[in-house]
């Protein structure tokens, strides 16, 4: 694997978990529980869509080979996508997509944080303009997470049940290859064992302050990073690519 | 003072051009037909959110999603907007809500229709929206402060919504011969419903000479929608798009369009709950609040224990 590979693999890594993310939450539009949240969650959706035309778009750059942003992202089939399996689960009630939200969230945070003095320019520049909108993002997932989990004990329950199934997606965010080495080496991509830490003790302490227990499972999901997906991927694909697969060549 | 007296300076204040504001003396038909207008409004802005919503994670490009979810959430934010506007009248959202939900209140008929196709998109955003604009820059002239402030507000952004819905069906019409085919589709099926939600025409409407002198209803719909025909129409024939009225001519005389006879029963039909997605509609809404409710009493639950904290603190 050659640093142009890598770095195209990097960028389809984190630019197909904002895609999905964003398309996950776009999906509440209009049934949000309450209506300043509708708003909330589609400006974040919409956040999310920008920095996933940044960086496929990018990648596409890097590539070489004459595609574009749209072409990564509605043409290619579930198993060249490498977003980060937690960002395909479904919706679920708002407990599990706070929680979801959350947990990723607190991930790009300090993940994004690192990129920021990527040596790659670009890579610098999307991650400076990222940062500081998931600083809103988390500031918001971080207090939903206080007001379910120490709201009612109906939300408390519902917010810990999907503490407890998400769990099990968390570790693969930390997972690091050959390309990640690769990257590091060059200072362009971050370490994930120092985002880890930070991201373990931010978790640590919301879970405490909201009043919630720490999972205890030894399941880790994995996969993505050779887009070996949960089964929930390919119809989300299925939908957000249909009309460009069904009408090739078309310019919409 | 008495209520005569009041009514006297409360019409000349709205003659010399002033605005009413929350906290002034207004008769009480006023309010009511203030809260009715509002709230209506509100509700069709929300409601609106889901034939658009509709097609937000199918949008066939990253751009159009963006646009798509940009306007999606103006229109949540009028929604919020007109809600707070309207409890300045002395209603909460939740009543008003409660009245969507109920199928009590109205909001905009056209929302009733489904949005089949990616063009129904360009289509709303160009018409309904292109609708929306000529009313409500009539409202922004109206005499209740709140309101008409609102409109101001609002418009500009209609505006984007506007252009971004014509360039959806510009692009399709001079695309391929399906995607023309298509933008044709949709033109057609929203034409005649975007063209009714100006509301009825003045003489099956009950359009008192009272609304007007108040400044409540600033304009007849039939003037409002003759203004979006003669503006509707040449954008219409600059794409390429025939507009589906055989009887459509443009009258050298008054220079303006004529149009064939609008299918009143449909409206009226449509109004009262019987269009194709009127069930739907209300259905998603309080299925969204119902299930939403837990998140709501948590969030209230929440901010009761920090008040108390602080107080203990
Ligand atoms: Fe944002
Ligand atoms: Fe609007
Ligand atoms: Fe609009």
């Amino acid at each position: 694997m050659n640093l142009q590979q890598a770095k195209f693999e990097y960028l389809l890594r984190l630019g197909d978990s904002s895609l999905i993310i964003g398309h996950r939450l776009s999906e509440w539009c209009g049934h949000g529980p309450i209506l300043e949240e509708d708003i909330a969650l589609i400006n974040i959706a919409l956040d999310f869509v920008g920095n996933a035309t940044s960086l496929l778009g990018y990648a596409a750059q890097v590539e070489g080979k004459g595609r574009t942003e749209d072409d990564l992202a509605y043409l290619r089939g579930e198993r060249e996508y490498r977003n980060l399996l937690i960002t395909e689960q479904p919706n679920g009630d708002y407990a599990a997509t706070i929680v979801r939200q959350f947990l990723y969230d607190t991930y790009t945070f300090f993940l994004y944080e690192e990129l920021k003095s990527s040596k790659d320019e670009t890579i610098a520049a999307i991650a400076v303009k990222s940062h500081k909108e998931i600083t809103y993002h988390l500031r918001h997932t971080t207090q939903w997470m206080l007001r379910l989990g120490d709201g009612t004990a109906e939300s408390h329950q519902r917010l810990q049940t999907a503490l407890n199934e998400l769990w099990m997606f968390t570790s693969e965010l930390f997972d690091m290859d050959e390309v990640d080495r690769l990257l590091i080496n060059e200072g362009i991509a971050a370490d994930l064992d120092k985002v880890k830490a930070a991201w373990e003790k931010r978790v640590n302490e919301v879970i405490t302050e909201a009043t919630l227990l720490l999972p205890v499972t030894n399941i880790k999901q994995k996969g993505s990073r050779e887009g070996k997906h949960s089964e929930h991927l390919g119809f989300l694909l299925a939908e957000m690519q249909y009309i460009p697969r069904s009408f090739p060549g078309s310019k919409w | 003072m008495d209520d005569t007296k009041q009514l006297e300076q409360f019409e000349a204040k709205i003659a010399a051009g002033l605005k009413i504001e929350p906290k002034d003396w207004m008769p009480e038909a006023y309010r009511k037909q203030l809260i009715r207008m509002m709230s209506q409004h509100a509700h069709s802005e929300i409601v609106g959110m889901l034939p658009e919503g509709n097609w937000i994670t199918r949008a066939p490009s990253l751009r159009r999603k963006a646009i798509l979810l940009a306007k999606v959430q103006d229109e949540a934010g009028h929604g919020l907007y007109l809600y707070s506007a309207t409890e300045t009248l002395g209603v909460n959202r939740s009543e008003l809500l409660e009245q969507l939900h109920s199928g009590k209140a109205k909001y905009s008929s056209i929302f009733n229709y489904p949005t089949l196709t990616w063009a129904d998109i360009g289509a709303i955003g160009w018409l309904v929206d292109g609708a929306a604009i000529m009313n409500q820059t009539a409202l922004a002239r109206g005499s209740y402060g709140p309101y008409s402030r609102a409109m101001v507000r609002i418009c500009k952004e209609e505006s984007f919504h506007n252009r971004q819905g014509y360039e959806i069906m510009m692009n399709l019409a001079q695309g391929t011969p399906e995607q023309k085919e298509m933008a044709q589709d949709a033109f057609n099926r929203w034409w005649w419903p975007s063209i009714m939600m100006l509301g009825p025409s003045d003489d099956k409407s009950p359009n008192s000479d009272q609304l007007m002198r108040w400044k409540v209803k600033m304009e007849s719909n039939d003037a409002i929608r003759q203004r979006f025909i003669d503006r509707t129409v040449p954008q219409a024939e600059f794409i390429g798009l025939k507009v589906p009225d055989k009887d459509l001519k443009f009258n050298e005389v008054t220079g303006h369009y004529e149009h064939g006879p609008i299918n009143w029963e449909e409206f009226f039909d449509v109004i009262k709950g019987n269009g194709p997605c009127n069930a739907k509609r209300i259905k998603d809404r309080s299925e969204a609040d119902k299930k939403g409710a837990w998140v709501r009493e948590a969030a209230t639950a929440y901010a009761a224990k920090q008040a108390k904290e602080k107080v203990i603190a």
